[in-house]
């Protein structure tokens, strides 16, 4: 029997199955709550901070969260999306992010929310860090000018692919992702095209050479619509790339 | 009937394309109506070589000259109300992606060792400005008070902005005019 109750969110009530945590039973409700290192088909994270929503007062990640009946939850409200919007611009002057040459432009979920949150600025001074490419795959190129650190690429390594190809180094300001071989590069790992490794990056680092720009700039996935137009789109499902069972 | 007070505008580019400008002569017949409310001082459009006092000035382009600095300074002393316009005003934009490298080695590269290159030399005519070594966003060396993101922002969402502002209202872009690419 699914033992369905409900919580609040912004004053509508959201039903949620036991297990689910706050944003799961958000987005399969329909309702956006923004996100970064969530990911439908992965354990949660709790790193970017995004999700976080007011729970009684007090501040919580909302994809860390178990959802409990009877709890009154905040999120589209200006002290958090405030919040969110210095959180963003932060990541934007940390890491090196030139959109319009950048060929996950109008599909990345950083800028989408930028859009949605009417970030028109950093505001912070750029660190213009110095983060050279790695091309030397034949097929994919890594750009780590525009990592976030979410892990999603590491976890899709080894979680689904069973191969760790990635992993974070480094800690505070000084972490960064790194590719597990000797040389430090790519073309020295096993790495395919089919890995489920290669379509989770929310942002422009993982891309396939060979088809940039084939998809029109103004007709991507948030061009089209915003992203907090798309919560169903993150609802839970089950892991779709699992091919080691 | 007494006309009501037109607000002066000044524009410029500095280190940008002149895209944004381009952009902004794409509001098109619209130039008409909002000719009625504002009238340009400094800007490529009149060619006055100096900012005098302005309500709003319009800079694209991010800095990377000496030069840049002197211009962004006259803006900031003369506008009540300075807008970032675009991604190089905005973020540094192209020109910052030399950031990282050591500016003699892209001089250098450029004009010395680049391929084809005969009796190449790094030009030290001392009328060009000196370059810097590194090139910055407008809000990194003056108050900047809005910023009109896009590369170039569209006609509409640069007509949308400063429609909102001269009307009073804090300017907003929403879904589909505000575009970082
Ligand atoms: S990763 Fe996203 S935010 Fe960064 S440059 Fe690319 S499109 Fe812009
Ligand atoms: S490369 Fe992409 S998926 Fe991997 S940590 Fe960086 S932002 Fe996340
Ligand atoms: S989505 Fe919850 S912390 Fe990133």
């Amino acid at each position: 029997m699914n033992n369905t109750s409900t919580f609040q969110l912004d004053g509508t009530d959201v039903p949620f199955e036991s297990g689910q945590t706050v944003m799961q039973a958000a987005l399969a409700a329909g309702h956006y709550i923004p996100h970064l290192c969530y990911h439908p088909e992965f354990k949660p994270h709790g790193s970017c901070k995004l999700c976080t929503v007011k729970v009684g007062g007090r501040t919580a990640a909302s994809c860390t969260m178990p959802a409990e009946a009877g709890l009154e939850i905040e999120s589209d409200i200006e002290e958090l999306n405030a919040l969110r919007r210095t959180l963003v611009q932060m990541l934007f002057a940390e890491g090196n992010h030139f959109c319009p040459s950048c060929e996950k432009s109008g599909n990345c979920m950083l800028q989408a929310l930028g859009y949605d949150l009417e970030v028109h600025t950093a505001g912070f001074r750029h660190m213009y860090p110095d983060r050279p490419l790695d091309a030397s795959h034949p097929d994919i190129l890594l750009d780590f000018n525009r990592c976030i650190l979410c892990e999603l690429c590491v976890r899709a390594s080894s979680e689904v692919d069973g191969k760790n190809v990635f992993a974070l180094a480094g800690r505070g300001i000084t972490k960064h992702l790194i590719v597990n071989a000797r040389s430090g590069l790519l073309n020295d790992t096993n790495i395919a095209l089919t890995d489920k490794a290669m379509e989770v990056c929310p942002v422009g680092v993982i891309l396939k050479k060979r088809v940039g720009f084939k998809q029109p700039i103004g007709e991507r996935r948030y061009d089209k619509r915003p992203i907090s137009a798309q919560a169903l789109d993150d609802a839970p499902r089950a892991p779709s790339g699992a091919k080691h069972e | 009937m007494s006309e009501k007070k037109k607000l002066r505008v000044a524009t410029t580019s500095l280190a940008g394309c002149f895209g944004c400008h381009m952009s902004f002569l794409d509001i098109d017949e619209r130039l008409i109506p909002l000719l009625e409310l504002v009238e340009f001082d400094r800007s490529p459009l009149t060619d006055i070589k100096h900012c005098g006092p302005c309500d709003i000035g319009l800079i694209e382009g991010g800095i990377c000259n000496g030069e840049n600095v002197h211009v962004l300074r006259e803006f900031r002393k003369n506008c009540k109300i300075l807008i970032a316009i675009g991604s190089c005003a905005i973020t540094g934009g192209l020109p910052a992606q030399r950031n990282h490298l050591d500016l003699g080695d892209c001089l250098t590269e450029v004009y010395l060792t680049e391929a084809g290159l005969a009796h190449g030399h790094i030009p030290n005519d001392p009328e060009l400005p000196l370059p810097l070594d590194k090139v910055h966003p407008l809000h990194e060396v003056v108050k900047i008070d809005y910023f009109i993101p896009g590369c170039p922002p569209s006609g509409d969402a640069i007509w949308k902005f400063l429609t909102d502002l001269i009307a009073g209202k804090t300017p907003e872009l929403g879904h589909g005019l505000i575009e970082y690419d």
